[in-house]
């Protein structure tokens, strides 16, 4: 379970986070769903202690993540992340990209760890490519290998930061099965997006942040039908 | 047609001169890249506030003349620390003194290369690492480390091969090496012109190689 109580956020003068208070539970798919600036991606990491908090407080699994005490590489384990840019390491083969973690963080064989990343990329659709370099490949299969590179340390917690927004349209399908198969199979799920359809379609809830202030939360068919609050009603109206 | 008096005996003597350039050339590169890749990371991580003491020293390695900090470093050891060994027929303390220097000189350009090649790794690759669970070390060493090496490699052997041009500076505190030994056989056979094209020519020799190698790797490791 990911709580998340009173939040708050700065980059120097400017607020992003404005107090947030959301849990999520284990097995749901939440999408958040946002004008730009609105707070939603800064969210995401905090989740992983990849930004500090200015006050409140995120647990995972009852860890305090922004805890002097908390190892966060330990945590970061167990809550995957997955940018907006893929981020493939250019040195190394897909193959190799997706071993790293489970080699260097989960201290496993070269044999175990790819085994496991194998079966991850298999499971995303690029069992062919495994001896190719990233840059060989389309913005669509990279960011695919980015997903299974996250999978690969078998997470509890998968986060999606806006990972169809740099696509060529043409590869956001791919991109989106790849969340859509990840959903069907009970993975916990937060993912920040601009495609409304796919919000709509996979989502336990959805969120919609406003200016650092999570305006408003409901199950897709109430957010997308019968939004409550006039900037959902505006955002909703403006992206439709 | 050609008349030289350079015997074989002459040749043996400038190829030791070259292997002690070499030897010099050697330990500096290999201490100052330790160095540099130590101070490089350091600077790197703390941010140019905190690095500013550090900064200003290699500052001054690098804009001080090599001969003067050989001249002064020479001075310094022998007379105020009073350390002077001679033995095996050679000059122990210049020769250690001429790596020390060296190594530094070496060092302060290393650094900035090491600090350009690590600057140079995008910070989100960095971040995807660490939110991957890699610690900082690990990140370091598996995914900044081979991409900054890529691109601070034509910088080093460049650097490298300087740091070899400059070792002739070393014969000032007295350590017979490539150029030194050229200018005694000058003196002695007075072909300046033509012992000048052989010791060149031994230089060439030596750095050829690592230039090329040096073009080997930076192909090898091209993004494919």
């Amino acid at each position: 379970m990911i709580e998340i109580e009173n939040v708050r956020k700065s980059f120097g003068a400017l607020e992003v986070l404005k107090g947030i208070d959301l849990t999520v539970a284990k097995g749901e798919v939440l999408t958040v769903i946002g004008g730009s600036g609105s707070g939603k991606s800064t969210l995401l990491t905090c989740i992983n202690g990849l930004e500090p908090i200015n006050s409140g407080r995120i647990k995972v699994d009852g860890t305090e993540v922004h805890a002097k005490s908390t190892d966060l590489n330990k945590l970061r384990q167990k809550i995957g992340i997955v940018f907006q840019q893929w981020n493939a390491f250019p040195h190394l083969t897909v193959l190799e990209n997706v071993m790293l973690a489970p080699r260097k963080a989960l201290g496993m064989t070269k044999a175990q760890a790819e085994e496991v990343a194998v079966k991850q990329l298999t499971h995303v659709g690029l069992a062919e490519k495994l001896s190719v370099y990233p840059t060989r490949m389309s913005g669509g299969q990279q960011q695919r290998m980015a997903i299974a590179r996250a999978l690969a340390m078998s997470p509890t917690y998968m986060l999606f930061d806006e990972v169809t927004s740099a696509l060529d349209p043409m590869l956001v399908g791919e991109v989106l099965d790849t969340l859509r198969l990840l959903a069907s199979e009970g993975m916990t799920m937060i993912c920040v997006t601009h495609e409304m359809k796919f919000a709509r379609e996979v989502s336990d809830r959805v969120a919609f942040f406003h200016q650092g202030v999570m305006a408003e939360i409901a199950p897709p068919d109430r957010l997308f039908g019968a939004p409550q609050h006039l900037e959902t009603q505006k955002f909703l109206a403006a992206t439709h | 047609m050609f008349d030289t008096a350079l015997t074989m005996n002459d040749l043996i003597f400038l190829a030791k001169g070259a292997g002690i350039t070499l030897i010099v050339t050697a330990i500096a590169v290999f201490f100052g890249t330790i160095l540099g890749v130590i101070f490089g990371v350091f600077r790197f991580q703390v941010g140019p506030i905190w690095a500013a003491p550090l900064t200003f020293v290699l500052d001054v390695f690098r804009s001080i003349p090599l001969l003067i900090q050989l001249v002064l470093a020479n001075a310094f050891v022998t007379t105020v620390l009073g350390w002077r060994v001679t033995g095996f027929s050679w000059n122990v303390t210049g020769f250690v003194v001429a790596c020390g220097v060296l190594s530094l000189y070496t060092a302060a350009y290393c650094s900035e290369i090491v600090r350009g090649g690590v600057e140079a790794v995008p910070p989100n690759l960095r971040r995807a690492a660490r939110s991957l669970g890699l610690s900082w070390g690990q990140e370091m060493t598996s995914v900044t480390a081979p991409m900054a090496v890529r691109v601070a490699l034509p910088s080093w052997i460049g650097l490298s091969l300087g740091v070899m041009k400059d070792s002739s500076l070393v014969f000032i505190i007295g350590v017979v090496e490539l150029l030194r030994s050229t200018q005694v056989l000058i003196t002695r056979l007075q072909e300046p012109l033509f012992l000048l094209m052989v010791c060149g020519a031994f230089y060439f020799l030596i750095s050829f190689p690592i230039a090329r190698f040096g073009g080997y790797l930076e192909r090898r490791w091209t993004y494919d």
